[in-house]
């Protein structure tokens, strides 16, 4: 054997619509992988990331096909082999870590089975020798107890220990390549922290290859050996991830690296702010799910007695790890989720807590936009059918006013009128969620609540949304509650940032003192947001403490 | 579909795709209703006219499908008896699903106590079995076409009812219907708007089903007695008064069973392979 580990040359794959029509959705990517080394793929959603790394096991989704090149792994074509062969290749030679563990893993069965279930169906080994090697996996995976965690059933451990198990799950088969797929996109940034340490110590220490797919350069930049930036199933650009993060030359590659890095926010600050009267004002507000015990409270207090203030003009930003109520806040104020006390004043007007005890006028002046748009969007309605509700609702609208008032509505959020009839499953996430906004921009709103608006989509995209919020808000004079998980969105738009950490408002800060925090927490949560420097997870110094306090190891 | 043929391009100019057997199944059941429509037209011969001196005859060219235990010709009863099976089931399945496919939503978005109502209520229906039910409605008011239509209708409403509810459910917990209900919307908008146009495609397949069930069921109380009543005569009611051709290998019994079997497995097949909708018509 001769080379590299991993040898792709003049990969293709096609895809075919259901018009029968072919596309070209992989149009003759090359790479190598030496033995041992990482290589990230990185690039927008449908960049074709994925389907290149799942050639790596010779495998190709429903409707598409290798139609061209070779994928050598050790030397042999996976495109050339028949399914029976590539079957005992998988989990041997090449694994595979998945985006979401949660679904990857049968609920039903405990951990220990699904790990060494690789082990038994390649009669590797013997069951117990199986275990044994499960168990030091378990340890170099640093997770807790690791006698006894496979005697759990899935839903026993956490997202951050999921995902691990899921990583012990490939690597009992000795692999020599493991292929990660987005493996901490949907982790918290500071469970981000301990798993990427994870399996940074765990490839380096059995010198396994790995091709890590995602579309965050800060993660990749700890993480890779080499980058390989994609788009539309072409290679852009390729180098060692110092060379790339310090002078990436491609076009998109540049982008991508300026939409990393958002400007701050320059905006001086309000002097007239302290007189002006505050558009919204909560106070003492406790939000709580499941049956109310005797004494009035609900069973689970999701937020626990938070008090904010926003003035007119300005955005109040919300942050913290899942879990910790954000949501569950901007629902209690939008009167999804009513309140169980506490007071919401808008205007000067007490609103009631549940939406059905609003005027209509108070429910158009609050507009909630929601992390989802494919959910949040009817996916039978076109984009006008969708648009023109809230004006005919709220305005009273008919006929070509409203007509005209749409194609203003899709002008705002900078959509072409050509997607007027367009259903929301035929538009790209980037633009659904534009649609999302122009909905809520529709009823003429003074207050927008964003939950995660950016959190769906590729820094590019999010980057270009936070752009248009901010023009908006220049054009229009909104207000903005911005809730999210990810520090540098809230820190692009927001004058003011909450904390929260299990339902309780641990820290208010400007925006400009963001450097300086003074809860222990929120110096754990700021400290753990990736930075664009290879050597940020391995400089990182994590007060034990905090984290044992804070922390879902 | 992987060469653009030209019922391929065809697919295309009508944004839909729609297989052979699907068509086939379409061109059945309209076959089937175009005869409904016009048999007293096209009948050769009167329902209730003897024309063959023999019983159980054989087929000829006169009578093409044979004769029945009167001497009926049977190829004309068939004809006339598709309006009772069809019409009767129709009438009965469109007031079944309307009727259930109403309440589940209304269930599924207002939810509580309502939902509690409704759902207890539709499931006690539920539980009585559908041949006993309709013995006991023929034995109380007797047989006629409305009553046929009422019982089956009710029978058939519970199911229609469950499966619009669970489809319902599901849609109701979705963004959008938060989004909806935060905007002010009341329940006649949330069910017609918002939910119906996302269930729509399962419910005409249940639709489409319900009305095979029904045609079963409806052959089913005429071949017991209890359904159309002499002299008219739906196609379950051929086949029991032809009954004892059954030792002679008569065509007067196998052909009303065909005509059953013809539609029912037609119905399904169309349902099984309704058109879709193709999204990517970019090669236009």
């Amino acid at each position: 054997m001769t080379g590299n580990l991993v040898e792709i040359r003049n990969l293709r794959v096609e895809a075919t619509t259901d018009a029968g029509r072919r596309v070209e959705i992989i149009k003759g990517v090359s790479l190598d992988i030496a033995e041992g080394e990482i290589v990230a793929l990185i690039g927008e959603s449908g960049s074709g990331k994925t389907t290149i790394a799942m050639t790596l096991m010779g495998y190709a989704r429903q409707g598409c096909a290798i139609t061209g090149g070779e994928v050598r792994v050790g030397g042999v074509d996976m495109v050339k082999l028949s399914e029976a062969e590539r079957a005992g290749i998988r989990g041997t030679g090449v694994a595979y870590v998945p985006q979401s563990a949660a679904a990857a893993f049968n609920p039903a069965l405990t951990i220990m089975d699904q790990v060494i279930e690789v082990a038994r169906i390649h009669r590797l080994m013997s069951a117990t020798e199986a275990q044994a090697k499960a168990l030091l996996l378990f340890k170099a995976l640093s997770l807790p107890h690791p006698e006894t965690i496979g005697n759990r059933y899935p839903h026993q451990v956490s997202g951050g220990q999921l995902q691990r198990l899921a990583a012990a799950m490939a690597l009992i088969g000795q692999p020599k390549v493991v292929i990660f797929d987005e493996p901490t996109t949907a982790l918290d940034v500071t469970t981000q922290v301990e798993v990427l340490r994870a399996f940074k110590s765990v490839t380096a220490q059995h010198n396994i290859a790995g091709v890590y797919v995602s579309h965050d350069l800060a993660v990749v930049a700890q993480i890779a050996d080499r980058i390989v930036v994609l788009k539309d199933g072409t290679v852009q650009e390729m180098g060692a991830t110092n060379d790339i993060l310090e002078g990436g030359q491609h076009p998109y590659t540049r982008e991508l690296l300026a939409a990393f890095r958002p400007k701050a926010q320059q905006r001086e600050p309000d002097g007239k702010s302290a007189t002006k009267r505050p558009l919204l004002e909560v106070d003492n507000l406790t939000v709580g799910y499941g049956p109310r015990s005797r004494d009035g409270q609900p069973l689970i207090k999701a937020v626990q007695a938070v008090s904010l203030k926003l003035d007119q003009g300005r955005n109040l930003g919300i942050i913290g790890e899942s879990g910790c109520g954000k949501s569950t806040l901007a629902r209690a104020i939008a009167g999804i989720l009513p309140a169980h006390a506490g007071d919401i004043v808008f205007n000067g007007r007490e609103l009631g807590k549940a939406g059905r005890n609003r005027t209509r006028n108070e429910l158009r002046e609050i507009q909630i936009v929601f992390q989802h748009a494919d959910t949040a969007l009817n996916p039978a309605k076109s984009v006008e059918d969708i648009l023109r509700r809230p004006l005919a609702f709220y305005h009273g609208m008919r006929g070509k006013t409203r007509d005209a008032r749409v194609n203003d509505l899709l002008d705002l959020v900078r959509l072409p009128k050509s997607v007027r009839h367009r259903l929301p499953g035929e538009l790209s996430g980037g633009q659904k969620q534009r649609v999302n906004f122009a909905r809520a921009l529709a009823a003429e709103p003074t207050l927008i609540l964003c939950d995660e608006i950016t959190s769906a989509l590729d820094t590019v995209v999010a980057a270009a949304v936070v752009e248009l919020l901010k023009e908006l808000q220049r054009e229009l004079g909104i207000s903005y509650i911005f809730i999210s998980h990810d520090l540098s969105v809230v820190e692009a738009i927001c004058d003011e940032i909450i904390v929260m950490y299990r339902g309780q408002k641990v820290e208010q800060i400007a925006s400009t003192r963001l450097a300086a925090p003074e809860h222990p927490y929120t110096r754990l949560l700021f400290s753990s947001v990736p930075k664009l420097d290879t050597r940020w997870l391995d400089n990182l110094e994590r007060d034990a403490e905090q984290v044992r306090a804070y922390g879902h190891p | 579909m992987t060469n653009p043929t030209s019922s391929g391009r065809l697919n295309m100019r009508l944004g839909y795709r729609f297989n052979l057997v699907g068509v086939s199944a379409l061109g059945i059941i309209l076959l089937w209703a175009g005869v409904a429509l016009f048999a007293p037209q096209i009948i050769p011969h009167s329902v209730g006219e003897i024309v063959d001196a023999d019983y159980f005859g054989p087929m000829s060219r006169d009578l093409w499908f044979g004769s029945d235990y009167l001497g009926r010709d049977i190829f004309s009863r068939i004809l006339m008896g598709a309006r009772y099976t069809l019409g009767i089931s129709l009438a009965a399945v469109s007031i079944a699903c309307f009727s259930g496919v109403a309440l589940g939503m209304t269930a599924a978005v207002a939810g509580g106590w309502c939902d509690s109502l409704l759902s207890r209520f539709l499931d006690a229906l539920n539980s009585i079995p559908s041949k006993l039910f309709g013995l006991v409605v023929v034995a109380a008011v007797g047989s006629s076409i409305p009553a046929l239509i009422a019982t089956l209708s009710v029978i058939y409403t519970p199911g229609a009812y469950r499966f619009a509810r669970a489809l319902a459910v599901n849609v109701n917990t979705m963004d959008f219907m938060v989004v909806a209900r935060i905007r002010g919307e009341r329940l006649p908008y949330l069910i017609a708007s918002e939910i119906l146009p996302n269930i729509l495609g399962p419910v005409l397949a249940d639709l489409g089903l319900r009305f095979v069930f029904i045609v079963l069921l409806l052959s089913g109380l005429s071949f017991l007695g209890l359904g159309v009543q002499p002299p008219y005569a739906d196609w379950g009611a051929l086949v029991r008064e032809n009954i004892g051709g059954l030792p002679f290998g008569a065509p007067a019994v196998i052909f009303p069973s065909l005509a059953i079997a013809s539609l029912t497995i037609s119905v399904n097949l169309l349902i099984d392979n309704l058109p879709r909708r193709i999204r990517d018509r970019s090669a236009e």
